[in-house]
């Protein structure tokens, strides 16, 4: 397997905020890799940094962020703009913010086609209902001459799906795709986008907050809390094999249907996020963590827990049990 | 037991327009359920957006004139009551707590106005029982003089739960109390709830999407669909043996954390629950999976199941 994206360091400031703090994630062609944490960690903002799409003020450095051999640091906003879209596709949480409400939806995915590509107006309305028909929506013909309002969340999220695949990208950055839809309509769009990935070949990059997501489609995960990359690991041996103190709380938190003891309480994570200024050291988890001592202010290793499995804690590896599920 | 919340063949209609030309549409947002609530217990309602469950909500709040129907709780009609009555009676929390707590308030003062409008407390009974409830829901003092810009989500649902709670009302109606939260934020707030209910013997009625959050606060749970209960019963009953086709997809689309399991086909088909075209026959049936031609002609009424709960289907 080859890597398709890999970045190394990545860097995002706002201001005197640290947004992402050294994240290091990489994504293998043809897998899905899943950066999942909690709102505020950093998982949006690396993924808007690949695209270079971040808002004004953002400050973006990285070690290293190479996209299917090209370095993303060295090339010019005109061409990112060509990659954008075209290599690498995103789509976002609220279909109806993304797409304009003033056009219709065939004249948008058209648009995506001819920019990039060239060719006609014609030969891309072709392709665009073709997709459409690929992605599961009925009648493509008549949908494509309608407005975004006159289709449900569910149809729209398929649209920036099928947008999104226009020009054959090589890389579907998919950010909460499933958060605004009833959990019915969440499972076909995941088992559309499971599909796409083993037909086309397409590699996935996919943000969620959801571990129950990140357990049924992803190969790799990247645990993210306050803007680093905490754990790395394939997705079996996440789940039953966690290392990081927070990856360990986050699976405790997840009431499982079935399962539940009701007179007991849920795990849960006591605290919240602390506030990352300049010059911050050490471990930004230990003012949750129950095994934080004086030595987490300090500089934390990452430390090897299998062969694609890493962490960033001064625990040693398997200190403990995992709590059962 | 005497019931806490007892509603009687209620049903509540919107007359919406959606164009200038357009001829007036009729959508029914609940359609005539009827069920109750027994004190100290907690009712679930599940369905998907658009199924009516906050419209019920806000029926049982009595922020909404029913169509049709009574809502009786703690043996009374809320529109029998003046409105400091019913606040001392029932309260809601809501989903958003960045939309539901006023920006320029302090979290003391936002709290303390249900005490405030009631006019018959003293100063100090306000700033003590504040005191005492912010305390209980897990924010100190200090919390209280910020606003709630300067909250976290988690610490502004608190405070949403602090304002429900100040009255000592008998009854708490939770909307989607926990959607817009982080799973570990969630847990401390569920857990918040859960806590609360047993210690001041409080009735939730507890509206979510989400199945498995409703699997750890509920006794009992009510599967909704186009504004009717399509299947109630007792909640380990309900998610060991559903009944209804549509309980059992809602039970299969739920993603628990198991590696390797991928993604269920639920098979429930493209077409959306349109409220304000309710299908003939049962308005399950143009996305059941075993529907046959009794389901699109005849209506299923309600069927009790022994030893307990209650089925709408022909073929349960």
């Amino acid at each position: 397997m080859s890597t398709l994206l890999e970045i190394e360091g990545l860097e995002v400031t706002f201001g005197r905020t640290a947004a992402v703090r050294g994240a290091s994630f990489r994504v293998e062609r043809g897998e899905t890799h899943c950066l999942v944490g909690e709102s505020g960690c950093g998982k949006s903002v690396s993924a808007l940094a690949v695209m270079s799409l971040l808002a004004r003020g953002g400050q973006r450095s990285a070690k290293k962020m190479s996209f299917a051999g090209t370095d993303l640091t060295s090339l010019s906003d005109r061409e990112m703009a060509r990659i954008r879209g075209n290599r690498m596709a995103m789509i976002f949480q609220e279909p109806m913010t993304s797409l304009n409400p003033a056009f219709t939806i065939g004249s948008q995915m058209a648009e995506v086609m001819t920019r990039h590509k060239g060719g006609s107006r014609a030969a891309a309305l072709d392709r665009a209902a073709e997709l459409m028909a690929r992605v599961g929506i009925t009648a493509p013909g008549m949908r494509l001459g309608q407005f975004p309002h006159q289709l449900s969340g569910g149809l729209r999220q398929r649209v920036m799906i099928a947008m999104a695949l226009m020009c054959d990208p090589e890389l579907l950055i998919a950010d909460e795709p499933t958060t605004a839809l009833d959990v019915t309509v969440q499972a076909q769009i995941l088992r559309l986008l499971a599909g796409l990935k083993r037909e086309l070949g397409l590699s996935i990059l996919l943000i969620t907050h959801d571990l129950g997501i990140v357990a049924r489609v992803a190969d790799h995960v990247s645990v993210m809390y306050a803007g680093e990359v905490v754990e790395r690991a394939p997705t079996a041996e996440l789940f039953r094999a966690p290392q990081h103190p927070y990856t360990r709380g986050l699976l405790s938190c997840v009431p499982v249907p079935g399962r539940v003891q009701r007179d007991r309480p849920l795990g849960s994570i006591p605290g919240v996020v602390p506030a990352i200024g300049a010059g911050f050291a050490g471990c930004a988890f230990r003012s949750r963590c129950g095994h934080a001592d004086e030595t987490c202010t300090r500089a934390i290793p990452r430390r090897q827990a299998g062969d694609a499995h890493d962490y960033l804690c001064r625990l040693e590896p398997d200190w403990a049990e995992p709590q059962p599920a | 037991m005497t019931a806490a919340i007892e509603v009687q063949n209620l049903r509540c209609e919107f007359r919406v327009r959606t164009g200038v030309m357009s001829q007036e549409k009729r959508v029914i947002a609940v359609d005539n359920v009827t069920f109750s609530v027994p004190a100290g217990s907690v009712l679930g309602v599940v369905g998907e957006s658009g199924c009516g469950k906050s419209t019920l909500a806000r029926l049982i709040l009595g922020l909404l004139k029913p169509t049709a129907g009574t809502v009786l709780v703690d043996g009374r009609s809320l529109f029998d009551l003046d409105r400091k009555a019913r606040a001392r009676l029932i309260q809601p929390v809501f989903q958003d707590p960045f939309a539901s707590l006023n920006p320029r308030r302090r979290i003391k003062d936002i709290v303390a106005l249900p005490l405030a409008a009631q006019g018959t407390f003293s100063r100090g009974e306000i700033e003590r029982r504040v005191g005492g409830i912010l305390e209980r829901v897990g924010l100190s003092a200090a919390m209280g003089e910020r606003m709630p810009a300067q909250l976290s989500g988690g610490q502004r649902q608190r405070a949403a739960i602090a304002r429900a709670l100040v009255l000592e009302p008998r009854i708490v109606i939770c909307d989607e109390p926990t959607s817009a939260l982080d799973v570990s934020v969630q847990a401390q707030i569920l857990n918040l709830l859960a806590d609360l209910r047993r210690d001041l013997g409080l009735t939730y009625l507890f509206i979510s999407h989400n199945l498995a959050v409703v699997e750890h606060v509920a006794s009992e749970v009510a599967v909704m669909y186009l504004g009717r209960f399509v299947e109630r019963n007792e909640t380990d009953a309900l998610f060991r043996t559903p009944r209804h086709p549509y309980t059992k997809a809602l039970l299969e689309s739920v993603l628990t954390p198991e590696p390797g399991k991928g993604v269920p086909d639920i098979g429930l088909g493209d077409t959306m629950p349109d409220p304000s075209n309710i299908p003939p026959g049962c308005r399950f049936n143009p996305r059941c999976r075993i529907a046959v031609e009794r389901c699109r002609h005849e209506t299923p009424t309600p069927m009790v199941r022994p030893p307990a709960g209650m089925v709408e289907c022909h073929l349960a």
